[in-house]
């Protein structure tokens, strides 16, 4: 589970890491208010406002401005406060804005210059452990850093029987060519940040940037956080971080009838049991000439109800134009299906789109001839080949 | 011969009294594996599906030679019933659980590997034996005793690749379900190197999906060690889009080397058979298989 910067920074600042400091708002009112208490807790004399939205490049796309007086912040916080945000990660149509962080400026001018270096944690699948990677190329997109010259990411691993030591901490600080204060703080900050991770089962920490400031203070300026959905009955409070607002509709529909749909652009819609035959459904219907609306892993357990919820929330697609089912029946009993099917379309009315349904494994063929016996306008195919050429047949009518 | 799991295999299953331990269990009977008893604490010295029920897997190894073990615990228990197991000694662990903690999993996984047993997924259907032993969720009835190992990270997708190669007359030796997560007890590499150096096995499935690096690593080490038999492969997600999580808790792109053009790519370098289509694995077998048998005559 993806949450926003703020929240992030909440849950850093409980296990002791040193943050940017902020204030959330929601109006432009809020966000004046906001300055001059940051103000006085901070004496920051600059703001800085930032939209809140789960997609990165925030900045290039308008979504951070520098404020120096309190008619500036509400000025620009009244400019980001609800605009729809475009960057490279949210796709053409944009975020829309509703929460923006009123932050205290850590870029002042002091005896040094500050300085942005890049810090995360995440696991490393090809070892089985967690492994922290920092750079010196503070604020830069790490994929490109790791492209370009890769010599200038620093990894350390971590052993799960022992955890973090210092020494691996002291390691990336002089390896991050810090000394002195800065480097005790930074190992202070590298371990905490780390106890944070594990504490919390995320699945993904990246402080990008991590500031040393003039004064030779280290803090997040930046914090993306990710959380293992699968561990989320030990963080019971963490569900309420979650924002339905940052969820597609149908998503967010489809998670709370359990079932696993990822919204996607295409114009054949599909429903399958088992995630890795509903990828390779995907790819069926690419290669049959179509382009896949959805990913929907119906799971184990599909019955009438599963398959109703999920015929609902594909034809809620505009773009939907063919609805392919596969499904390969283990435990899962293929007539069961099929009476699901026949229910759900008497159930829905009128469904405009051709419909293909491949039945195989267990009680394939009963279910084959229940489908074709219904009357209804519905395709039925036992082998994956013939349910791609039915596909394919139906696209080229719908072309001419 | 064949692997992992055989005709000799006593299996006993950890969760064996919850719905779908004993679901599973009584079909896995009804196969004809060898289900010596089942582990659910606090349920110890009862009968259930007419075996015993132990307390401890400890319990079980000492009271029935068991040496397999399956796990339907549910997944905030299941790591712990993983290292339970290994702690006995079970030499295959086969962890069917969907949804464990990845910070569990790389403690269990340690665990395991420090005590040199094996582990099979989690989240994955299984490990079966065509006419043998079934231990998992796989359907029975689409298999044939035949040539083929499979290696898979997803279930039905392990079972279309099952059912075409039965269809095209080639059946199967052990079809090895390792699991969609991002840590599991056992890679690509290591399921297909135990089946390249089966004398059952005549060629390989290799099923993989986006995400992670195991798919890159096994057709390495194929190419490395002469392409000594027919491999096919074929990836799931070739439509995925990045940064999405595709339903299993590894299918995500990450970066440019785990999407499935690119380890696709890297299989066709390696040698193996690359069926563009989840439909056409079988008949992309029948081609690998008569291509090596005319390589054989031409030598």
């Amino acid at each position: 589970m993806n949450i926003h910067e703020y929240q992030a920074k909440d849950i850093l600042k409980g296990y002791g890491v040193r943050i940017q400091e902020g204030i959330v708002v929601d109006t432009p009112a809020q966000a004046v208010e906001a300055a001059r208490e940051l103000n006085q807790q901070t004496g920051t004399k600059w703001f800085v406002i930032k939209a809140q939205i789960h997609a990165g490049g925030r900045g290039k796309g308008g979504g951070v401005k520098l404020a120096k007086t309190y008619d500036e912040v509400k000025e620009k916080s009244k400019a980001i406060l609800g605009m729809q945000l475009i960057t490279h990660q949210t796709g053409p149509e944009g975020k829309k804005v509703n929460k923006v962080l009123i932050s205290e400026d850590v870029y002042y001018p002091g005896n040094n210059e500050p300085k942005e270096f890049y810090l995360s944690i995440l696991l490393d699948r090809g070892r089985s452990c967690n492994v922290i990677m920092a750079s010196t190329e503070g604020g830069m997109d790490i994929e490109e850093v790791a492209a370009n010259s890769p010599e200038k990411i620093i990894k350390e691993w971590i052993d799960p029987r022992v955890g973090l030591q210092s020494f691996q901490a002291r390691k990336i600080a002089f390896a991050l060519g810090l000394e002195g204060d800065a480097h005790k703080e930074m190992v202070k900050f590298i371990g905490a940040l780390y106890r944070a991770y594990v504490d919390t089962d995320s699945s993904m920490f990246e402080i990008n940037p991590v500031l040393k400031t003039s004064d030779n203070k280290i803090l997040a300026v930046d914090a993306k956080v990710n959380l293992d959905d699968n561990a989320m009955f030990r963080h019971k409070d963490f569900t309420s971080l979650r924002d339905l607002a940052e969820e597609d509709p149908l998503e967010v529909e489809a998670s709370a009838n359990d079932l696993n749909y990822v919204k996607l652009d295409g114009n054949v819609g599909c429903m399958v049991n088992g995630a890795g035959l509903a990828m390779a459904t995907m790819d069926i219907i690419k290669l049959s000439g179509g382009e896949p609306a959805n990913f929907l892993d119906v799971g184990g357990g599909a019955n009438a109800k599963t398959v109703e919820a999920g015929f609902r929330i594909i034809l809620k697609d505009p773009n939907v134009k063919a609805i392919l089912i596969n499904i390969f029946g283990g435990i899962v009993r293929c007539d069961r299906v099929a009476n699901g099917v026949v229910e759900a379309y008497k159930n829905i009315g009128e469904i405009k789109v051709p419909i293909v349904v491949r039945l195989q494994g267990t009680n394939a063929e009963e279910g084959a001839k229940i489908i074709d016996e219904s009357g209804l306008k519905v395709y039925s195919a036992v082998l994956l080949k013939d349910a791609a050429e039915r596909i394919k047949d139906v696209l080229k009518e719908q072309a001419k | 011969m064949s692997v992992l799991v055989n005709k000799n295999s006593k299996v006993i299953v950890q969760g064996f009294t919850g719905s779908e331990g004993s679901f599973h269990a009584q079909q896995m009977i009804e196969y004809g594996t060898n289900v010596v008893g089942g582990v659910t604490p606090g349920k110890g010295g009862s009968q259930h599906l007419d075996r015993p029920v132990f307390n401890t897997v400890q319990d079980a190894v000492a009271a029935t030679g068991a040496n397999v073990s399956i796990i339907f615990v549910p997944p905030a228990f299941a790591a712990d019933a993983i290292m339970e197991a290994a702690d006995a000694r079970i030499g295959v662990i086969i962890a069917i659980t969907e949804g464990i903690p990845t910070k569990d999993m790389i403690y269990a996984k340690d665990y395991v590997k420090e005590r040199g047993v094996t582990l099979i997924g989690p989240n994955c259907p299984g490990v079966m034996t065509a006419d043998e032993c079934k231990v998992g969720i796989m359907p029975g009835f689409i298999f044939t005793k035949g040539k083929i190992g499979i290696v898979s990270k997803s279930g039905t997708l392990t079972y279309e690749a099952v059912d075409q190669l039965t269809k095209a007359g080639l059946g199967q030796t052990t079809a090895i379900g390792i699991g969609g997560d991002p840590i599991i007890g056992t890679t690509t590499k290591e399921a297909v190197e135990l089946l390249m150096n089966d004398p059952e096995t005549e060629g390989i499935v290799m099923i993989g999906e986006i995400g992670g690096g195991m798919e890159a690593e096994a057709a390495r080490w194929i190419k490395e060690n002469g392409n000594r038999k027919p491999v096919v492969g074929f990836i799931a997600g070739q439509t995925a889009p990045k940064g999405r999580r595709m339903g299993h808790a590894g299918a995500i792109i990450g970066g440019a080397d785990d999407t499935a053009a690119a380890k696709m790519q890297i299989m066709r370098d390696c040698g193996i058979y690359v069926a563009e289509s989840p439909a056409l694995i079988g008949e992309t077998m029948v081609k690998a298989l008569e291509d090596a048998l005319v390589a054989k005559n031409e030598e």
